[in-house]
């Protein structure tokens, strides 16, 4: 097959590599350097919004920094540092030497540094600027950028299926003797969830790119109203994908921190079934939701009760996984590691997003609040409360697998703590805000707001700080950390059953599975002995 | 239970846990995704056809695009009848099904390509009208999905005379086999939603 670069060459990261261990980094560190941008442009909106007035940024520039940073946190952080934790565990976790496709995975990756350069090159040829929902007609008229944006969009989505069929592939046909569909770690049944809905979700939304380009570059009349065509199609076509989306987003999330607790309370998880059940149930009820975003668009009202009914019921799911983790740690020994630490912030931060939520799906909150910043206070809760605590929780949680050396605790807690003042502090004066009528996507605002913006300007500053201690604690225990052992937390997963960082291939022998992956407190696990033994000859 | 282990190991090293061919699932996911796809058009062209009406849709030829149908069911005949040849050990019959696939799917453009320029002449462009735009996007792409079949047969002709597949080993005939009846059953869809309902 493929060969490989000798192991241990820092060049294999900047070469077309089938390991997908080589890919998952890749995917990982490409989509951190997206995320620095992305920050950065939140921080000019931030210093924007520090007080009333139009001061540093003029409405135009506003705009084109607003959609380059809600595009890129999406489309090129959230989504692709998910995709990366996939590849590299996935294979691990199952028992297997490598993905299903190695060399569409390959591919998978190697779309996504052109598809950001597309999209950041918009910059100069005269900026996106009809946000990350690109309604139309705004996205039609807009300047060129706009098309730029549409392509790279495209080209992301194109990757997302790719990788998702091969993760559904790889984990139907790949799994090791013993590893059946109810052993299977609840990251990769949140992957196998998030893999199902970018394949129904995903090319949807390609389509209604199509129709967007084909607009603006050939001169089709889709969304021509004088033609008559209709901008709501456009706003069905979105959501359709967009609100999946967010659970594309959240359901690895959940995957993680689901991987955590267990861990660090030493107790089995509580509901494992219930868990992966859950999962699936979200991703199959979040495909029946998305109208709640066009409350206000002028839809026949009628319509508006089954979707918000449809969007209240995933609560329930959700609830399932909050209270089966909050059940796993009750009672447990817990070490409070980082890991463990952002994994409870995302407990706490996701339950205020997931919460307002429910206000936004009833229809009489959401008509008063659309447009609000409580909007933007909500989805931030969920993304970067939920979210990106989680992709932080596993970064630290798989850092001595991954590097092979363990990171410094103490920067890792003030990393967590500024982490956790800064988000708070960002986004809960948002809500406020919000109630009391102020829009969003506008660059100035009333003065009677300036306390609250204010304040998540201050929250704003010390995220964007706090992601300092973070690099340095990466760079410098990636470069000469101490050595980490194969299995540092005594983690009963099969990613821990074999060295760090792991061999070509995996496992010299591939392992044989006879127990659950949680099984915690249980006698066998006082010695943290692995659950897989070598395979029988 | 060693004895079953191996079995299963030797299941999984040839990419068969289920019994199933990695190649297989993963051409079943990707038409999966491109169900979506042209679920996102089909529900565009519907949308406008409901709203507005489609006078223009009045102009179109449905015996010469019937024929045209029928062209390309056939085709997916010969793909039914190139893989059951090459599991039969007949690489040779197998080569005359494909190379009926390719004419069969080429002869489906040209006619599609013919309707196209005969609208044009009737003034229903790309850019004229929503019908239009839908239409020509909608049929369009599934004649770019056909236009990639024919270039895929003609692949998997040359590796076939190049004695790449057997009675045992063919799995790059039947995935190719998977995709072209897709793509067959998306236009029995395009057809009728187009065509036949008025």
């Amino acid at each position: 097959m493929t060969t490989y670069p000798a192991t241990g060459t820092w060049r294999r990261y900047f070469s077309w590599n089938t390991d997908h261990k080589v890919i998952g980094i890749q995917y990982i560190v490409t989509s951190f350097v997206f995320f620095i941008l992305a920050g950065m442009l939140a921080m000019l909106m931030r210093a924007e919004l520090r007080a009333p007035g139009s001061d540093l940024l003029n409405a135009e520039t506003y705009n084109q920094v607003m959609t380059n940073h809600g595009s890129l946190m999406i489309f090129l952080w959230i989504l692709p540092v998910v995709a990366g934790f996939g590849n590299y565990l996935i294979p691990l976790m199952i028992g297997a030497r490598d993905m299903a496709f190695p060399r569409l995975n390959a591919l998978s990756y190697w779309l996504i540094p052109p598809a950001g350069l597309i999209m950041l090159a918009s910059f100069f040829v005269g900026g996106a600027e009809a946000g990350w929902t690109a309604y139309v007609p705004l996205s039609i008229g807009g300047p060129p950028g706009q098309t730029l944006w549409a392509v790279s969009v495209m080209i992301l989505g194109i990757s997302a299926i790719m990788g998702a069929i091969n993760f559904v592939t790889t984990v139907i046909t790949m799994r090791a003797p013993g590893m059946t569909f109810g052993r299977l770690p609840l990251f990769v049944w949140g992957m196998m969830a998030t893999s199902l809905l970018v394949l129904s979700a995903t090319p949807v939304l390609t389509a209604g790119l199509v129709l967007v380009a084909l607009d603006r570059v050939v001169g089709t009349q889709f969304f021509t109203v004088a033609s008559g065509g209709d901008p709501i199609l456009w706003q069905n076509l979105f959501w359709f994908y967009s609100h999946p989306a967010v659970y594309i987003m959240i359901l690895p999330a959940m995957g993680i921190v689901s991987e955590i607790f267990p861990v660090f309370a030493r107790k089995p998880i509580f509901g494992y079934r219930m868990i992966a059940l859950s999962s699936m149930a979200i991703a199959v009820l979040g495909l029946t939701v998305w109208a709640h975003h066009m409350f206000a668009s002028g839809m026949d009202p009628r319509l508006r009760v089954p979707y918000m009914v449809s969007s209240m019921v995933i609560a329930v799911p959700t609830g399932i996984k909050i209270f089966s983790w909050l059940a796993t740690i009750w009672y447990g020994k817990l070490r409070l590691t980082t890991p463990m630490l952002f994994a409870l912030g995302f407990i706490s931060m996701f339950l205020i997003g997931g919460l307002t939520g429910i206000f936004l799906a009833a229809i009489p909150v959401d008509l008063h609040v659309t447009d609000t910043y409580f909007v933007v206070a909500h989805l931030h809760f969920v993304l970067f409360g939920g979210s990106v605590s989680a992709v932080y929780a596993g970064l630290y949680y798989w850092f001595p697998k991954i590097t092979g050396r363990m990171y410094d605790e103490k920067t890792g807690r003030v990393h967590f703590v500024a982490n956790f003042v800064g988000t708070n502090l960002a986004y809960l004066p948002m809500f406020a805000a919000g109630l009391m009528g102020m829009p969003r996507r506008v660059a100035d605002y009333d003065p009677s707001f300036t306390s609250y913006n204010q304040m998540a300007t201050l929250g704003g500053l010390i995220l964007a700080l706090s992601t300092l201690p973070f690099l340095y604690n990466a760079i410098v225990s990636w470069a000469r950390g101490p050595k980490a052992a194969a299995n540092p937390w005594s983690a009963l997963t099969l990613e821990w059953q074999t060295s760090s960082p792991p061999p070509t291939e995996n496992f010299a022998e591939i392992p044989v599975v006879t127990t659950d992956p949680y099984a915690y407190g249980e006698e066998s696990s006082l010695t943290a002995e692995p659950a897989a033994a070598p395979a029988a000859g | 239970m060693s004895q079953q282990a191996m079995t299963h190991a030797e299941d999984y090293s040839a990419g068969l846990a289920l019994g199933v061919d990695h190649r297989k699932i993963g051409m079943w996911l990707f038409i999966a995704s491109e169900v979506m796809f042209f679920g996102g058009l089909i529900a565009t062209y519907l949308h406008y056809k409901y709203t507005l009406g489609f006078p223009e849709a009045s102009r179109l030829n449905i015996v010469a695009v019937g024929v045209n149908t029928t062209i390309l069911l056939t085709s997916s005949l010969a793909v039914v009848m190139a893989l059951s040849s090459i599991r039969a050990g007949r690489s040779g019959r197998m080569s005359v099904f494909l190379l009926l696939t390719i004419l069969l799917g080429a002869t489906f453009l040209t006619g599609q390509a013919l309707e196209f320029s005969h609208l044009y002449g009737e003034g229903v462009t790309l850019t004229g009208s929503v019908f239009g735009s839908s239409f020509f996007t909608l049929t369009g792409f599934h004649g770019l999905h056909v236009l990639a079949g024919v270039v895929w047969a003609i692949v998997v002709l040359v590796r076939g005379l190049r004695r790449a597949f057997s009675a045992e080993r063919n799995m790059g005939v039947e995935v190719f086999g998977l995709y072209w009846h897709f793509v067959d059953i998306v236009w029995i869809m395009l057809f009728t939603l187009i065509y036949l309902i008025p």
